[in-house]
């Protein structure tokens, strides 16, 4: 009996210490169904990849308040590529301008979600790319 | 580090990859076997002979003992020690939603960036006893991957989930002061599981009395001998006695601030004199018997459950379920119709 659930690691890089969005997140994901490995805050991106690796998660969800999502977040996608985790889904989550957007996509960041979304949304966003990259 | 396919690469070459050391195979590996796909028998099968060599302790204990904490400290103790440490940290599957929230990490982040530690987080996706079904699975392959020492920390439990006696080899049962320890501590399960009681979060009031109250327990208790009944087996542990009387294993109760690590190395030294007994003894031989026949057991049961499901049309079971709802026959009967064609 193959039972494949979803894993997924919520993490805040950063030093802010505004974690309610990301717990609010993790939450409902759960409710949703997936395993939530939940770290906390002040969290660098080597603990973030490292965590990453050991849960051998499906997703990374980045919960950013700061601003300092230009440095953190693709410094999280380098790391966990340079460790073999080529196919783990990256998302941001939190206040990013619009002008950021393309930069991170391109540095390998899959979605980002701002104030606005819905965690139905998240959630169904994270199964269409899981089941995208089983097919692939 | 190359590319490594979650499902493409063969289970000889991930048992290879673990047993040279690579944590994303290792990682890997404790997918493949928890989300039970089909070529995760050969995988154990692989690694199976490289086990047998690190010792596993069981922490378990009611919400909010401090049991995530507690496993960080005795981490650090023992990395401290130049020993390698693997954990695998339970907490509870939604039995609503299936989804599960995994927190234990949170308590854990001291030992992050440490390549002597490698921790995974598990849900219990349905099994009840305070472990996964796939728990034992993951202790074996951290124990083929090299680790000294394999730390299993259950979901908070209350009495009755004992499973962890039969998966490790030292089990420490944690307890708080103020958490109503005095009758909880009376209520028969937890307590006879255990190697080492320790009482956490020490420098809090109260401290004192649910020590006294869980030697009182221990006293009330000597002589006796354990029993421990795991799917219909029973098994004789030794009895629980005064230190050092008679060459038998006495259950101390220790303190310990785990937060600031008060304690944590006369724990670790405690659990290293019960290795040692328990080597000494022979007493480990026992163990060893019951955590391997309940492996096999459990393998045993599961590939029964996947034949009868498999070998019976799901139609004709839609119609016995019909025919039973109807009192047409009794599920007795039904079950017996059924098996007898298996």
């Amino acid at each position: 009996m193959s039972e494949d659930k979803i894993r997924v690691l919520v993490a805040k890089p950063g030093l802010d210490g505004h974690d309610r969005g990301a717990k609010v997140v993790a939450r409902s994901l759960r409710d949703a169904g997936f395993e939530i490995i939940y770290t906390g805050i002040r969290q660098t991106p080597q603990m973030i990849a490292e965590a990453a690796l050991q849960e051998d998660v499906d997703v990374v969800g980045l919960s950013i308040l700061s601003g300092a999502h230009m440095t953190l977040c693709p410094k999280v996608v380098e790391l966990l590529r340079a460790q073999g985790q080529d196919d783990v889904i990256v998302l941001v989550g939190g206040i990013i301008p619009d002008e950021d957007v393309p930069r991170l996509r391109e540095a390998g960041i899959d979605a980002i979600f701002g104030p606005g979304a819905s965690t139905r949304e998240i959630g169904d966003f994270i199964r269409q790319a899981v089941a995208a990259r089983n097919e692939a | 580090m190359g590319l490594l396919s979650r499902t493409l690469v063969s289970s000889e070459e991930l048992a290879d990859r673990v047993l040279s050391g690579d944590r994303l195979a290792l990682a890997r590996a404790i997918t493949r076997v928890e989300s039970g796909r089909p070529d995760a028998h050969q995988l154990l099968s692989a690694l199976y002979p490289h086990t047998g060599r690190a010792h596993i302790i069981g922490v378990t204990g009611a919400p909010g003992t401090g049991k995530s904490t507690l496993v960080t400290a005795l981490t650090q103790a023992y990395r401290a020690a130049g020993l390698t440490v693997g954990v695998v940290a339970i907490d509870p599957t939604s039995p609503f939603t299936g989804g599960a929230l995994l927190g234990d990490r949170v308590r854990m982040r001291a030992l992050s960036g440490d390549a002597g530690v490698f921790i995974r987080s598990m849900a219990t996706r349905g099994s009840l006893g305070g472990l996964s079904k796939t728990t034992g699975d993951a202790v074996m392959i951290l124990d083929a991957a090299g680790f000294d020492r394999v730390i299993v920390e259950t979901v908070g439990v209350g009495q009755a989930e004992v499973a962890i006696a039969s998966t490790a080899h030292t089990t420490l049962v944690v307890e708080a002061p103020g958490l109503g320890d005095e009758v909880q501590a009376i209520k028969a399960g937890i307590l006879e599981i255990a190697d080492i009681l320790v009482v956490n979060k020490a420098d809090r009031p109260g401290a004192d009395r649910t020590i006294r109250a869980l030697q009182l327990m221990l006293e009330l208790e000597a002589g006796t001998p354990r029993q421990i009944h795991h799917h219909g087996h029973v098994v004789r542990l030794q009895a629980q006695l005064p230190v050092n009387e008679e060459g038998e294993w006495g259950v101390t109760v220790l303190k310990t601030v785990a937060v600031n690590g008060q304690g944590v190395s006369e724990l670790r030294e405690k659990i290293d004199a019960h290795r040692a007994w328990l080597h000494d003894s022979g007493e480990i031989v026992t163990r060893e018997r019951i955590r391997v026949a309940h492996t096999l057991e459990n393998i045993i049961r599961a590939e029964l459950n996947r034949r009868i499901v498999a070998s019976m049309p799901a139609d004709s079971l839609d119609e016995t379920v019909e025919a039973i709802r109807r009192r047409e026959i009794d599920p007795y009967r039904a079950a017996d119709a059924l098996l007898a064609e298996f």
